[in-house]
């Protein structure tokens, strides 16, 4: 059936022996050094070397048994090649697309949240999650796909799970979608209240946009790239003018926003950029930021080697108690629900399922794509961790803690940190603010300006400059906020179409995604459900993260659960039973962890429940708690808590009814004695040696 | 220029425009030869407008 894989040279034997033992020796730094603070390039050896090893023998074990991918068998590329969306690509260039397609800001900002906990937990979870749960999930995925024509997520799972299963987990996608595009525009908001140069030079992505629409549709049709360049220009005389905007009183009052003020604008913007003509504006935004995020991935990678910072937070804080200011709750299960892309990331499964299988020329070369993909992806992941881990602590916790923990004031902020033991003066706290160019750096959670403010210190360490570290900042900001808002433009747009399609079902012409009403409607639909969301993160009492970014990472590890279960089932049909643990063990694993946390939101003291309970309290007494200022927003923070509450509920019932039809689908497979799986036909690749 | 550096800069190039959902233009011609001589073959402008208004067709090609 497949080729029997080949015995190591005793030369490979003793490279690869080096390389587990090196390993080991960084990731015994890493882990077992106490007391001193150590050097970053420990941790990034020690992911180099898990990784490299993860995917030399873990992934060609999957590859060889349990996928048992076959080079000598044609693949939906050349089997339909159409020349359009079915093309057999060269491996590296299809490595790059799915790269720039799974790489958002998931993966910065999550470790930056979790970096609350030290660095240890974090970087553990990354590592040992990506190679044994996400990257297998990607790949795994991917290889289905790949042997069912290029289908996706939904389709497969309706094809081995049953058609109610299917309808369910798109209702999850969709709803999962939503608090994606809530959260992501939050941590936009976030970075951007009280901030107008960062706001300035995010409003000046529009007008630059429109102009590199106007200019690849009619001047020079196109051009991407010519474009791209005349943008990125624009973009980074949009920076350096910022300066002068904020400097202005007159210029930056009129980009002077609080977070609600930023939300609405963000809901308006975004109903326009679903509607308009794609070309006008959300393509040329998509092409900038596509690009911008390789380069400033790179540039990440390249300011940690040169700079190699030392890690300033402990390997393990107390906050891994679950008191921690920037996300509550326990090591087990809130680490693993708040890092999600980076270690294990259900929405890549959407990706891995769509334009990637469509792509690949050899089944050969599924593992390199989908393993190894996800591997650079965790990369990024670490890379963050180490931009935040290296932050002075006490900076990183006045950035990421709600006012409600440390007042709004450096003074009030500097204390409370400081008596939980992370000495920090208010000086300190000033300072960084304006070397940023910032009034205030206090609660700004969300990951990007923590991200930003790690960068803009290390390329700063590199190429020192007067005002140099401003600068990096709002580059570092402007880049976060420039691809956030295109995934939130983006995926607008797909949730549009996903709600036309359900609305179709009822009143037929609503379907027609050409028809304005139609298009109308559910664009407003789509933008009301995130944009309530949104709103509720911006008027949340703990500012919006600490609420919304759990309820994101139960969701996304609840898709991720779902895709390895269907991995599971897959397995279980094909008569390999003996490899069910591969995507078994690690779907068991987020289903508890996704129950646990849903658990731990649903009752106890950090419950949304709790929270509603409080505010209620308080209200019935005819009391007023911070941040509200009058009884009816006590009382919207009373339903908005009962609205999590109940999506997480949902999403727990979601979880149990698919793990219930995969183990329906099991058990059933189990018994027979023959596969059932549905995969196509086995068609021999022209000119590949036959099996 | 030497050959790698030329083989390197298709690479990116192509991948460049993949990330941005327009696959390769020489290659969509070619397919079109060779297996519907009958149709009419776009331009590099008009194959790229058409493959812009796919790319955002729903499919949710992107990642969070």
């Amino acid at each position: 059936m497949h080729t029997a894989v080949t015995k190591p040279s005793p030369a490979g034997k003793i490279l690869w022996a080096a390389i587990a033992i090196v390993g080991a020796w960084c990731l015994g730094v890493v882990a077992l050094r106490r007391g001193e603070p150590i050097n970053a390039i420990w941790l990034v050896a020690a992911a180099i070397a898990v990784f490299v090893i993860g995917y030399r023998f873990y992934s060609r074990f999957i590859d060889t048994y349990v996928l048992r991918m076959d080079p000598s068998r044609a693949t939906p590329a050349v089997l339909r090649n159409d020349g359009l969306d079915y093309v057999p690509t060269d491996k590296w260039v299809v490595f790059g697309h799915h790269f720039a397609a799974i790489a958002g800001a998931g993966p910065l900002v999550g470790p930056v949240l979790a970096a609350q906990m030290g660095y240890l937990p974090g970087t553990l979870w990354i590592l040992f999650g990506v190679v044994f749960a996400g990257a297998v999930q990607d790949f795994m995925i991917l290889g289905l796909s790949v042997r069912r024509d290029g289908r996706s997520l939904g389709n497969m799972l309706r094809d081995e799970l049953g058609p109610v299963a299917g309808i369910v987990a798109m209702f999850g996608v969709l709803v999962l979608m939503m608090i994606v595009l809530a959260v992501l525009a939050l941590v936009v908001v976030k970075a951007l209240t009280h901030s107008p140069w960062g706001t300035y030079t995010v409003a000046c992505t529009i007008p630059i946009a429109l102009l590199m629409g106007i200019y690849l549709r009619y001047i020079r049709p196109g051009k991407i790239l010519e474009v791209s360049i005349v943008g990125l220009i624009l973009l980074l005389l949009a920076i350096w003018s910022g300066a002068y905007v904020a400097a202005s009183p007159a210029w930056a009052a009129a980009f002077d926003f609080d977070a609600k003020a930023l939300a609405w604008l963000l809901i308006a913007y975004g109903f326009c950029a679903s509607v308009l003509p794609v070309w006008l504006l959300l393509a040329p935004r998509d092409y900038l930021s596509t690009f911008l995020k390789i380069g400033t991935i790179a540039l990440l990678a390249l300011a940690i080697f040169l700079a190699a910072p030392t890690l300033q937070m402990p390997a393990l804080t107390k906050f891994v108690d679950g008191t921690g200011p920037v996300f509550q709750g326990n090591l087990f299960p809130f680490l693993f629900i708040t890092i999600a892309c980076g270690a294990v990331s259900g929405w890549h499964s959407i990706i891995s399922s769509g334009t990637t299988p469509k792509l690949l020329s050899n089944e050969g070369e599924a593992r390199m794509v989908g393993y190894g993909g996800m591997l650079m992806e965790a990369f990024v992941a670490i890379m963050a961790l180490i931009a935040a881990a290296s932050m002075h602590p006490g900076v990183y916790f006045a950035m990421n803690s709600p006012a409600a923990l440390i007042g709004t004031t450096a003074q009030s902020a500097a204390t409370a940190i400081s008596q939980w033991g992370f000495v920090v003066s208010p000086d300190e706290l000033l300072n960084t603010a304006r070397n940023i160019g910032e009034s205030s750096i206090l609660s700004r959670a969300g990951g990007a300006p923590t991200l930003a403010v790690g960068m803009a210190q290390l390329l700063h360490g590199i190429i020192p400059g007067e005002g140099m570290m401003a600068f990096w900042y709002h580059y570092a900001i402007l880049f976060e906020a420039l691809f956030i808002l295109t995934t939130v433009d983006a995926g607008t747009r797909v949730g549009r179409f996903m709600i036309q399609e359900i609305a179709g079902l009822i009143h037929e012409p609503l379907k027609h995604t050409e028809s304005w009403t139609g298009n109308l409607i559910a664009t407003a639909i789509c933008v009301g459900l995130w944009g309530y969301f949104l709103y509720q993160g911006a008027v949340d009492p703990l500012g919006g993260i600490n609420t919304l970014w759990p309820l994101f990472g139960i969701a996304n590890q609840m898709l991720a659960a779902v895709a390895l279960m269907l991995a599971t089932v897959v397995t279980v049909k094909l008569k390999r039973e003996r490899y069910v643990w591969v995507p078994g063990i690690p779907a068991i694993w987020l289903v508890v962890c996704t129950l646990t946390a849903g658990y731990y939101k649903l009752v106890g003291s950090i419950s949304f429940t709790a929270a509603a309970q409080k505010y209620a309290a308080a209200a019935a007494e005819g009391k007023l708690l911070a941040p509200a200022k009058s009884v009816a927003e006590m009382q919207r923070i009373v339903t908005n808590n009962y609205v999590d509450a109940a999506l997480t509920g949902i999403f727990m019932l979601l979880v149990v009814t698919m793990a219930g039809f995969a183990i329906n689908a099991i058990l059933k497979a189990w018994r027979v004695n023959h596969p059932t799986a549905h995969e196509e036909p086995y068609v021999a690749l022209e000119g590949a040696p036959t099996r | 220029m030497t050959a790698s550096f030329q083989a390197f800069r298709k690479w990116a190039v192509q991948t460049a425009r993949l990330c941005c959902g327009v696959p390769d233009y020489d290659v969509y011609v070619r397919h079109l030869r060779e297996h519907h001589p009958e149709r009419k073959v776009p331009t590099y402008a008009e194959f790229f407008r058409e493959r812009q208004v796919a790319r955002y067709k729903g499919t949710g090609g992107r990642c969070c």
